[in-house]
């Protein structure tokens, strides 16, 4: 059994995101990239399925300009097989995405295709269930526990008040959420080994796709500066200030 | 425990100029001697650049004799200095333009370019990586290990997963021998095994106390009317007054933007002085608000500066491995300036390592001698006097007697100035000194040490042995907070410690997660009671164009 796990680069959690000042789009110069958490989870949850046996292959792809070998490159440290970057130089939108991890999948023929539900940059939550769309294939989101069975998929999701459990026939998309797993570190020796392993590289025009940059970033707004506390004397003066002047009671 | 151990002929600690400069300039030699070196470097920060802070205004000396065609590599040495102002800051208001003529020579940066290090040591690892240098970032190097017969032998790198009470979680790493026929250390200032070097070999006998600063930086985006690209302005005088030294930089760097900083010596004997407040009412000064009003502050961040300089240099070879760049101390504080001497060290370790492994040689001694025929022993010889000169008698007369000496003198002065006192061990009590009031912050100019250390995006995971140990856990109780009022809650540029009160008694409190990892606790705590050590990998800021 083959998985294809996507990974997206995204500006590393720990950096405070700033605005251009003509707010074009968030600064990335020399900032720390990561790869997507919701992505390194999709990864530890196929090596995961790999180290139990159920699956024999885990094939890493991402999109972007050269910089994105390093996230492959991470993953691969991870446990992740073999490599695909797929070159593209602007940041595609959701539905492009889709359609090249689409293409990606119909010459890989993986059996499952595990992406993270959302990409910490965007927000989007779109490109999962596109890709299910596009393939025709049974999808489960946000799953928080992921179980094989023979041909089908067990997949386990947190909704409001309980979990629900869904199960589908393979092949199949499945969408990571946080509590599914903790990712684990890479090794020095297994970081050592990832630079080795093989990191196919192909183009747009390979895969006869343009880009339909069906959606435009207008701008990126910084949000609003939080405004100053103050104290107040008593609690007259508090409820004062909650009725009048924030009127909120 | 049985470690799993990875060898390599050389392994640096610690991805700064020195580390790389040393791991590029081996792999050159390699080829050149057609013979098959493995080089890697290890580095604490989540990314190689992460925890670079520098001014900085580099002199490329170091740089033109590694790559002679950085230009078309593209490194990044965008903005070359285009004039250099010196300003005596003589009160809040008030300042004196210093002509050049009557500053020291040493302060002069024609040919000098402003850069960010962090985005030079980027640069430096893509060299290095193409050169087959194999670099790890996240990993620290947690402990040295020798060999039976005292020769250093490699290091231990930290573990990870380990919960606070350092039990191991789900996930946990231990952390593994990096062993090569030498280890370079080159951990920059007050670096933790450096220090647990120089006591084992005794590296700093014969040798003055080392000598230390803060320096605390910020990076503004500047409206464009105010930015002048290569403009060069330092200065010294108001805030710091009677007791203690230091002097603020302001470069007008490429990208619209000014680094802005202050730089406090450590040798401070007020135990109320606070580096970062004083950095921060500093930039009310027309001198500098000029330049910051409406502009925006996008990163903040601190590390400490290694300054003793020649009087102070320990020995940098030692069985198995060598002490380099400010690791060691090579910083040439009458420039202001340590990138280049820093590099230099690491290349000249290079040549001499190379040679001791041609030759099958524990100690690579041939170091001594490189180093005192290249310009880096020339440039720190002549500096020698800099430093203790304005320890002795000031920043203004001290500054006088350097221009006196590096002008006319060439730093030959016939006399022998020496500064003999730790830096821990010149406080006051703060009995003996009257409080310091510090005025509040703006929000615009000056600004909180919370929302600044925001800015540095620093991070620690939370469930993790603290890294800041105290040997003593009772001295703070017994004399920092009674006697000194616990300085470190002002000295530490990130709010770590804080003594808060619990059932009516002060208590210490250290937030890790805060820590800056700029060593100045480390240095300047009377009782020498905090040891910084390494947190688990990955840890600490995530400085952008530092």
């Amino acid at each position: 059994m083959k998985a294809l796990v996507a990974v997206k680069r995204v500006i590393d959690y720990n950096v405070k995101v700033r605005v251009k000042a003509d707010q074009s789009d968030v600064d990335l110069s020399n900032t720390k990239m990561s790869i997507n958490p919701f992505c390194e989870i999709a990864v530890e949850e196929a090596v995961r399925l790999k180290e139990a046996g159920v699956i024999n292959e885990i094939v890493v792809v991402s999109i972007g300009d050269k910089s994105c070998q390093e996230q492959i490159r991470a993953a691969l440290a991870l446990g992740g097989d073999r490599g695909i970057q797929v070159e593209c130089a602007t940041a595609p939108s959701a539905l492009d995405v889709a359609r090249i991890l689409a293409n990606i999948q119909q010459q890989e023929q993986a059996d499952l295709l595990l992406l993270g539900k959302q990409a910490i940059d965007s927000d989007n939550n779109q490109t999962g269930q596109m890709l299910a769309a596009l393939l025709n294939c049974p999808q489960a989101t946000c799953a928080s526990a992921v179980k094989i069975e023979g041909n089908q998929a067990l997949v386990t999701r947190e909704v409001d008040g309980g979990l629900l459990t869904v199960s589908m026939p393979l092949p199949a998309v499945i969408t990571t959420d946080l509590r599914l797993n903790e990712p684990r570190f890479a090794a020095l020796p297994k970081i050592m080994q990832a630079k080795r392993k093989p990191l196919a590289v192909q183009n747009l025009a390979e895969l006869g796709i343009t880009l339909t940059d069906d959606v435009k970033l207008l701008a990126v707004n910084a949000p609003a500066e939080r405004q100053g506390g103050s104290k107040v004397a008593s609690v007259d003066e508090l409820i004062d200030k909650l009725r009048n002047e924030a009127k909120v009671i | 425990m049985e470690r799993e151990v990875m060898s390599f002929d050389v392994v640096i600690v610690g991805a700064g100029v020195t580390g790389l400069a040393a791991a590029c300039r081996l792999k050159q030699l390699a080829q050149e001697h057609g013979q098959e070196i493995t080089v890697c470097v290890i580095e604490k920060g989540s990314e190689v650049g992460a925890h670079i802070l520098s001014g900085a205004v580099m002199d490329p000396k170091a740089l033109n004799e590694l790559f002679p065609d950085w230009e078309q590599r593209g490194a990044p040495l965008h903005t070359p200095a285009s004039e250099d102002q010196i300003v005596w800051l003589r009160d809040a208001k008030q300042h004196i333009q210093i002509p050049n003529w009557m500053a020291p020579k040493t302060m002069h940066n024609q040919g000098n370019y402003l850069i960010s290090l962090g985005n030079l040591c980027r640069w430096l690892a893509e060299q290095a990586e193409a050169l087959g240098v194999e670099i790890f970032p996240g990993f620290p190097a947690a402990e040295i290990v020798y060999h039976d017969n005292g020769a250093v032998r490699g290091i231990l790198t930290g573990d990870m997963g380990v919960d606070k009470d350092g039990q191991p979680k789900s996930g946990y790493i231990p952390g593994m021998i990096l062993e090569g026929k030498f280890t370079l250390f080159a951990e920059g200032s007050r670096g933790h095994l450096g220090k647990q070097l120089m006591e084992k070999f005794a590296l700093n006998a014969g040798k003055d106390p080392q000598h230390y600063a803060i320096g605390i930086k910020e990076l503004w985006d500047i409206p464009a009317e105010q930015h002048q690209p290569g403009l060069v302005i330092h200065g010294s005088g108001w805030p710091l007054t009677d007791d203690s030294n230091g002097g603020f930089f302001l470069y007008h760097t490429d990208n619209q933007q000014v680094a802005v900083g202050l730089i406090v010596d450590l040798n401070y004997r007020h135990p109320g002085l606070s580096p970062f407040d004083e950095f921060q009412r500093m930039k009310h000064h027309p001198v500098l608000s000029q330049y910051l009003k409406g502009g925006k502050r996008v990163c903040y961040g601190a590390r400490a500066i290694t300054k003793g300089g020649f009087n102070s240099l320990p020995k940098m070879t030692f069985p198995g491995g060598l002490l380099l760049g400010c690791d060691a101390g090579t910083l040439n504080f009458s420039r202001i300036k340590g990138s280049h001497t820093a590099m230099k060290s690491g290349l000249l370790a290079a040549e001499a390592v190379l040679d001791a492994i041609l030759n099958d040689e524990v100690e690579a001694t041939t170091f001594t001698d490189r180093f005192q025929q290249s310009w880096l022993y020339e440039e720190l010889f002549s500096s020698r006097h800099f430093g203790p000169a304005i320890h002795k008698f000031g920043a203004f007369w001290g500054g006088a007697f350097n221009t006196l000496d590096q002008n006319l003198f060439g730093g030959n002065l016939p006399i022998q100035l020496r500064d003999q006192t730790h830096d821990h061990q010149q406080l006051k009590t703060s009995a003996e000194c009257q409080p310091k009031v510090y005025p509040k912050a703006d929000g615009l100019l000056s600004f909180d040490k919370l929302s600044s250390v925001y800015l540095s995006n620093t991070n620690h995971e939370e469930d993790q042995p603290c890294h800041l140990r105290l040997l003593d856990p009772e001295l703070p109780y017994q004399v920092n907070i009674p006697l000194y009022q616990e300085p470190a809650q002002r000295y530490c540029p990130a709010g770590v410690y804080e003594v808060i009160e619990e059932d009516g008694q002060p208590k210490l409190q250290i937030n890790g997660q805060n820590c800056l990892h700029c060593k100045t606790c480390d240095i300047k705590d009377m009782g020498q009671n905090i040891q910084w050590c390494p947190p688990e990998g990955g840890g600490g800021p995530n400085y952008p164009n530092m």
